[in-house]
């Protein structure tokens, strides 16, 4: 491969290679220049760093640990697995890492109104817990497929003062909801702003929720250098949108020994058509505002997905990783929710960790990844997120009652 | 000269508005459109906006986004649309039909497919409300060298700075959004209107298009006085719903209403009721 500047990628119109870029409605169009204006204008300045670090370190509880998951490590006889504990976040993944900062962005736009879409609920409870301590209005849309699996998220969300809005139409997922947000959006653009949950979406919403996550692999670089010395030799994450996924590897790109993996939803496999791995499985295309490889049959519609979790139940991908997938920079694989679900019981049994469902699929991919590495190479798993929101759809598919 | 530029010079001729129904293709069932396109123009159509089934029809409100659920029961896509549209140049050389919808399905379907499979079957303009002029530049040489003008938004919300760059993009007419919203909202305010449109008018020469909230006759007489074409979508997409199974039925109760609507305009830019504007 080239040598590649990383940094020079989005372009100034947000695309990566082909992809990217910003396909929304006119009406949008002004409101998507103003705040990657301000997005532009904050991102490198000292004084926003410095609020920004100040509600990292002081509200989410950052910097959080890098763990060295020794007994797991042993078990599996190949690498040192390091955890990054995202899950340790207040409100219990690597979500809150972008709310806080698009809510420093609002206050800082005089937006008084705030909205986002969710699947699992994780981005929508880390919305609402930003709203609720800035004193904004926070309406979040959710599949109402999704409000019923995740309804203890639900619940937490309306706690914090938001109102959650059950979205009937399509197919009652994550998706779904990114469309009535949309809609929501374009109508009430004059006082309100749209916090995406993940790298996905029109410019600049890709770059700037790539940067806002970005503390995680600076972070996990900096501890792995001071633990063991040397860099690691492979990242993993799971990947819905991508976003905790870019998070980890962005910071590690031009590191050319660090070997990156992204882990798609295989759901009942890849091969059985229901699933969510749209790196994987499927092609190039136009959706929510950006280009990028999307789940969709002969005439463009865009089909349903399958997974047992519910924030990587979505046709689509941050168009940043359709290009490293491209360029050849990271491997996308897909595990089934079988497999995620053994992922979930080891991690818990072996280390005292519940991991989410979207974790539980990094993990599944490292107890075979694992194995066939050298015990002195070393794996950062991102543990993307606590496993008490799905207790409830674990025990569902055990035939537990709880 | 095109079939759209064709329309307009004769309607400025008459000194009337366009009426452009919106209807989206295949609702409720495939055979139901092209009588229905049929109907609307005996009823006193202009123009036809065909709508595009998405499965993820972001721009639009409740009732657009019924209309696509019902078409895509029956797996109505691109390709089938187009044929719709060939099988209405059949019978019809003369009114000019504009596609309506998102990108995706021209993108899965290729530009350059696209652009010749139109062309062969009598299409006009292309409208996708997800394309901007800044990421067209590749598809509008395609259309361009098929003879079909990509048709462009203007939004309330669109800076001095761009509409300049919108109106070179496009070709055919200008659609100007109403207001800050989705299909079907109802919160048209002419006067504003009337005011914007002068604006538009020292920044192109294209006839001026304006949609998203055109609810009734009164209304769309009201904004065919300022502008130069009236588009009704979700006014007529709703009688599909209480129509659902009843092609016929459908049709005759949307040529009602635009049939309605055109009287309603005409009789605005007639000279006597000039006065009133
Ligand atoms: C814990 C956790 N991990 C991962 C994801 C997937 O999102 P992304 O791919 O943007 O990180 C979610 C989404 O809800 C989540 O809650």
């Amino acid at each position: 491969m080239d040598k590649i500047d990383w940094a020079a990628f989005p372009d100034a119109r947000g695309h990566f290679g082909p992809y990217g870029g910003r396909f929304v409605s006119e009406t949008l169009m002004g409101a998507l220049d103003e705040l990657q204006q301000v997005y532009e204008q904050y991102i490198g300045d000292p004084e926003f760093m410095a609020e920004l670090d100040h509600d990292l370190k002081q509200f989410v509880g950052r910097p959080n640990p890098l763990y060295h998951a020794e007994r797991l490590s042993q078990e599996l006889g190949g690498a040192q697995i390091y955890l990054k504990r995202e899950d340790l976040n207040h409100t219990g993944a690597h979500k809150v890492n972008n709310t806080i900062g698009q809510a420093l962005l609002a206050k800082k736009l005089g937006k008084t109104r705030i909205i986002a879409e969710t699947g699992a609920g994780q981005h929508g409870v880390a919305t609402a817990t930003v709203a609720a301590r800035l004193g904004l209005e926070c309406v979040i849309y959710m599949g109402e497929e999704d409000t019923r699996r995740q309804s203890q998220n639900v619940y937490r969300m309306r706690l914090l003062g938001a109102e959650v809005v059950g979205v009937k139409s399509g197919t009652r997922t994550l998706k779904d909801a990114l469309n009535e947000a949309m809609r929501d959006w374009v109508t009430n653009v004059d006082d309100t702003f749209y916090i995406i949950g993940t790298v996905a979406g029109p410019h600049p919403y890709p770059a700037m929720v790539r940067d806002f996550q970005a503390v995680i692999g600076r972070e996990a670089r900096e501890q792995h250098l001071a633990m063991t010395g040397r860099l690691p030799d492979t990242l993993v994450a799971c990947v819905g949108g991508g976003s905790n996924a870019i998070g980890l590897f962005h910071p590690f790109l031009a590191d050319e020994s660090v070997e990156m993996i992204g882990v798609e939803a295989g759901g009942d496999g890849v091969e059985t058509g229901r699933h969510s791995a749209p790196l994987c499985a499927g092609q190039p295309g136009v959706l929510h505002g950006n280009r990028t490889y999307l789940m969709e049959d002969e005439n463009g519609q865009i089909i349903g997905t399958h997974s047992v979790s519910a924030g990587l139940d979505y046709p689509g991908v941050g168009p940043e990783h359709a290009w490293l997938k491209d360029i050849g920079r990271v491997n996308y694989v897909s595990v089934t929710d079988d497999q995620a679900l053994a992922g979930f019981h080891r991690l818990t049994r072996t280390e005292g960790i519940i991991p989410a469902l979207e974790t539980s699929h990094a993990i599944a991919h490292v107890l075979d990844l694992a194995p066939r590495m050298r015990p002195d190479q070393s794996i950062i798993i991102n543990l993307s997120g606590r496993g008490d929101k799905d207790l409830n759809t674990v025990a569902e598919r055990e035939g537990i009652t709880l | 000269m095109s079939r759209i530029e064709q329309r307009f010079a004769e309607l400025r001729e008459q000194n009337r508005a366009a009426l452009i129904p919106y209807v989206t293709a295949g609702d409720p069932e495939p055979g139901a459109t092209v009588p229905l396109m049929h109907a609307l123009v005996e009823a006193g159509a202009d123009l036809i906006e065909l709508g595009v089934p998405f499965s993820d029809p972001m721009a639009d409100g409740p009732v657009i986004q019924k209309a696509c659920e019902r078409a895509l029961r029956f797996g109505t896509g691109l390709r089938d649309v187009l044929a719709m549209v060939a099988e209405f140049r059949k019978r019809d050389t003369t009114t000019p039909v504009v596609l309506m919808g998102y990108l995706n399905p021209v993108e899965r379907m290729g530009y350059d497919t696209f652009a010749e499979t139109a062309k062969a079957a009598g299409l006009d303009g292309l409208l996708t409300v997800d394309l901007p002029p800044e990421e067209s530049e590749d598809v509008v040489d395609l259309l361009e060298q098929s003879a079909i003008d990509p048709i462009f938004l203007i939004a309330p919300t669109t800076s001095e700075a761009r509409i300049d760059h919108v109106a070179r993009a496009a070709r055919g007419f200008v659609y100007y959004v109403s207001l800050k919203g989705v299909t079907g909202s109802q919160s048209l305010d002419v006067s504003a209107l009337a005011e914007r449109l002068e604006r538009l008018r020292r920044h192109t020469g294209l006839p001026l298009g304006v949609g998203f909230g055109i609810r009734d006759a009164e209304t769309a007489a009201q904004v065919a006085r300022v502008a130069d074409a009236v588009v009704v979508g979700s006014a007529i997409v709703r009688l599909a719903e209480e129509h659902d199974g009843d092609g016929a039925g459908y049709a005759r109760a949307a040529a009602a209403v635009v049939g309605e609507m055109r009287r309603a305009m005409d009789a605005a830019r007639s000279p006597g009721a000039a006065a009133t504007v």
